[in-house]
């Protein structure tokens, strides 16, 4: 049986469930690089140029190690646009090609483009050619990617009710997770999913902040109508997809009355980031804090951050609880 | 109604003629300074890329100056760029300026959509003579490029840089004060003779192309002058991106120059396939067509964390095996100082300068 290595990083979160039940459909061997760790960070750093941003970096470390692991194929897909008239971003578009030119005697590479700002037409197309590459006809091909659509169509499920994607992942393999008990603090926490559940880029964030008595809400928990709404009051559409996501949670979260502060989770030289990040801080209200991270990114630091916007939300929940005017 | 505009190098004389025909008031941008810097720094988000952070300073400046009405273009990703317009909205507005702003964009960039944005500005003013002052626009920007190359082919064969930068400067100064077609075929052609006749140096020219992001590579500010730089170490400079064909390529889909974008896409395709946004592709295809036009080396410039040139740096080492070119990148952002920079280049020219005598010095052996 042939094997396909699959990189832990950057669109795993969102797609794995999808590009497993795949190639598992045709009967192939997935296997996927380890969870991020030191090595892989820094193999990463060490191919990757330096003004990349971390998690493509990450990204190159986990190639490197799927390298290693005696895969027959290598799916490094081009992620253009997952919807009609937005991007992900110009990174995405050219990592197939980058990932070559910066790692050599790759096995070979399933380089398929998703590209579904023009319609559907050209997937069509980009499934065939997947097709040949795998020497597998056009109707098991089709036949594999509804398969795939319906397991996807799960997860996500299982994604909205109250997990991480990453816990998401673990549960739709069969694995059993409790979901974390409510607690007095609500905290809203956005960022690119492939920076957010990598607990190695993210520091695990998450776990930090529940591991301080925080319920977090995240982007997938939120109904998408709710967000879409939020993100089309803006003057002019986020045409990154993401970004558009990211915006339009904040915005919702803003108004949902049981979150009590932002948290947004940036990395450093992320592009979207940097305008997103700044138009969000312009129009939400609430507590909002931004944490950039990157390679250097010391954990000490990061601590010491949440629990002070901890301290400071429990303190004003507290005084908003406790203070009644006078006059009544 | 006074307006104003984002300066991006010589491409300012054009803008300033286009909108003058339109019949506005305009503003122009003051020249850029370490204070315009410095304000957009202030007030610009702090990982945003270089040209925004110059547009906001260029925009508080005019706004000071009594502007009230800002012209800037948009897009649709995925390149930052596209946004720009949004945020810097939100920013002079939250800093309490009172202004329009008129963007100029459309779902598919289209010349004539931007004709009826540009009436759309200019309601007193004809449809001929809308024609006109456009046509006003392109005539000047094509002689402002003539101009720029001669500078990248004179400054440097001459002896004496700081007359041959000085006969520049006052060449477009001169264009930029005429106001009609007859009085800029008479403004530039007695300096750039003087150009020509300034005596020249026998010293070896090296040939280094120069690509990258088109803000950078157009603005000198944003590019601590590379051109004056690299001239006055006896380099020619050729660069890959010219406003006008820009214009030409992607507002006109090269109706009316020759274009060679397709070619250069070509050359970029068996490193990059695909489209990347901004002008990524196009910095990894003239990266190979440098390298077989027999060019020394090639220097790729943008801004800190620009995504499109981010991609084609990753891509430029493979170029440099596979084509046998040097290839350095230089990223420009608020921390760039003049002295670094300066380094940087003569190292890098140095290293060309030797390879080229060793390569010569093989030659010889062999014959011998």
């Amino acid at each position: 049986m042939k094997k396909v290595g699959i990189p832990q990083g950057l669109f795993y979160y969102y797609y794995y469930p999808l590009w497993e039940a795949f190639f598992r459909f045709l009967g192939l061997v997935v296997v996927r690089s380890s969870p991020t760790n030191k090595k892989i960070v820094d193999d990463g750093v060490t191919l990757a140029v330096d003004e990349a941003c971390f998690p493509i970096k990450v990204y190159y470390g986990h190639v490197n190690e799927l390298k290693g692991k005696g895969v027959d194929y290598i799916f490094l897909p081009r992620l253009v646009s997952i919807e009609p008239k937005s991007y992900i971003c110009p990174k995405f578009m050219g990592l197939p090609d980058m990932i070559r030119a910066g790692i050599k005697d790759l096995p070979e590479v399933i380089d398929i483009t998703v590209d579904l700002s023009r319609g559907d037409k050209g997937w069509q197309k980009e499934l065939a050619r997947l097709g040949k590459i795998l020497n597998v006809n056009y109707r098991q091909i089709k036949k594999a990617y509804n398969y795939a659509l319906e397991e996807y169509f799960s997860y996500r499920m299982i994604a909205r009710q109250g997990y991480t994607r990453d816990e998401a992942i673990k549960v739709w393999q069969g694995e059993e997770i409790s979901l974390p008990l409510d607690t007095p603090l609500h905290i809203g926490v956005l960022g690119h999913g492939y920076s957010l559940y990598d607990d190695f880029i993210s520091m695990s964030v998450i776990k930090k902040l529940r591991g301080m008595g925080v319920k977090v809400y995240l982007s997938e928990h939120l109904p998408t109508e709710g967000i879409e709404k939020e993100a089309s009051t803006l003057p002019k559409r986020v045409f990154w997809t993401l970004g558009r996501k990211m915006v339009g949670s904040a915005l919702y979260m803003d108004k949902s009355p049981d979150i009590d502060g932002i948290i947004y989770v940036a990395c450093f030289g992320c592009g979207p980031d940097s305008l997103i990040g700044e138009v969000i801080e312009r129009k939400v209200k609430k507590p909002f804090m931004l944490l950039t991270l990157d390679e250097h990114t010391g954990e000490g630091g990061i601590i010491t951050r949440l629990e002070a916007f901890c301290d400071m939300l429990a303190r004003r929940k507290k005084r908003d609880e406790g203070y009644l005017p006078c006059y009544g | 109604m006074k307006v104003t505009y984002p300066a991006m190098g010589n491409t300012g004389i054009a803008i300033k003629a286009l909108l003058k025909g339109l019949k506005l008031e305009v503003v122009p941008p003051p020249p850029i300074t370490r204070n315009t810097i410095a304000l957009g720094v202030k007030y610009a988000p702090e990982f945003a890329c270089m040209p925004l952070k110059i547009n906001v300073g260029n925009f508080i400046e005019a706004l000071d100056r009594g502007a009230d009405t800002i012209v800037m273009a948009g897009g649709w990703g995925p390149c930052r760029f596209g946004y720009y317009a949004q945020v810097e909205r939100e920013i002079l507005r939250d800093l309490g300026y009172d202004f329009k702003m008129v963007i100029l964009e459309a779902p598919d960039f289209k010349l004539s959509e931007l004709f009826s944005q540009l009436r759309a500005l200019a309601e007193n003013v004809s449809f001929i003579e809308a024609v006109r002052a456009v046509k006003f626009a392109w005539h000047k920007l094509r002689t402002v490029e003539i101009v720029e190359r001669k500078r990248e082919y004179f400054l440097p064969r001459v002896k004496d840089k700081e007359e041959a930068e000085k006969l520049y400067t006052r060449c477009l100064e001169a264009l930029d004060r005429a106001n009609n077609k007859e009085e800029v075929d008479k403004a530039w052609p007695e300096y750039m003779a003087e150009l020509e006749r300034l005596e020249r140096h026998d010293e070896e020219i090296l040939k280094i192309g120069l690509l990258g992001e088109i803000y950078t590579v157009l603005e000198p500010a944003s590019n601590y002058n590379i051109v004056s730089h690299l001239g006055r170490l006896n380099v020619e400079v050729t660069r890959n991106i010219y406003a006008s064909s820009w214009v030409n390529d992607h507002l006109l889909g090269g109706m009316l120059l020759k274009s060679d974008h397709k070619h250069i896409i070509k050359c970029a395709y068996p490193y990059l396939k695909y489209w990347v946004g901004g002008h990524g592709q196009e910095s990894v295809g003239s990266a190979v067509d440098f390298a077989r036009k027999g060019y020394d080396g090639v220097i790729q410039i943008g801004p800190l964390t620009c995504m499109p040139e981010i991609v084609a740096q990753s891509i430029l080492h493979e170029v440099k095996a596979r084509e046998g070119i040097p290839c350095m990148t230089l990223y420009f952002d608020e921390h760039a100082a003049d002295a670094g920079i300066a380094t940087r280049l003569e190292a890098f020219v140095d290293m060309l300068k030797r390879q080229k005598q060793r390569e010569r010095k093989m030659v010889k052996e062999r014959i011998i």
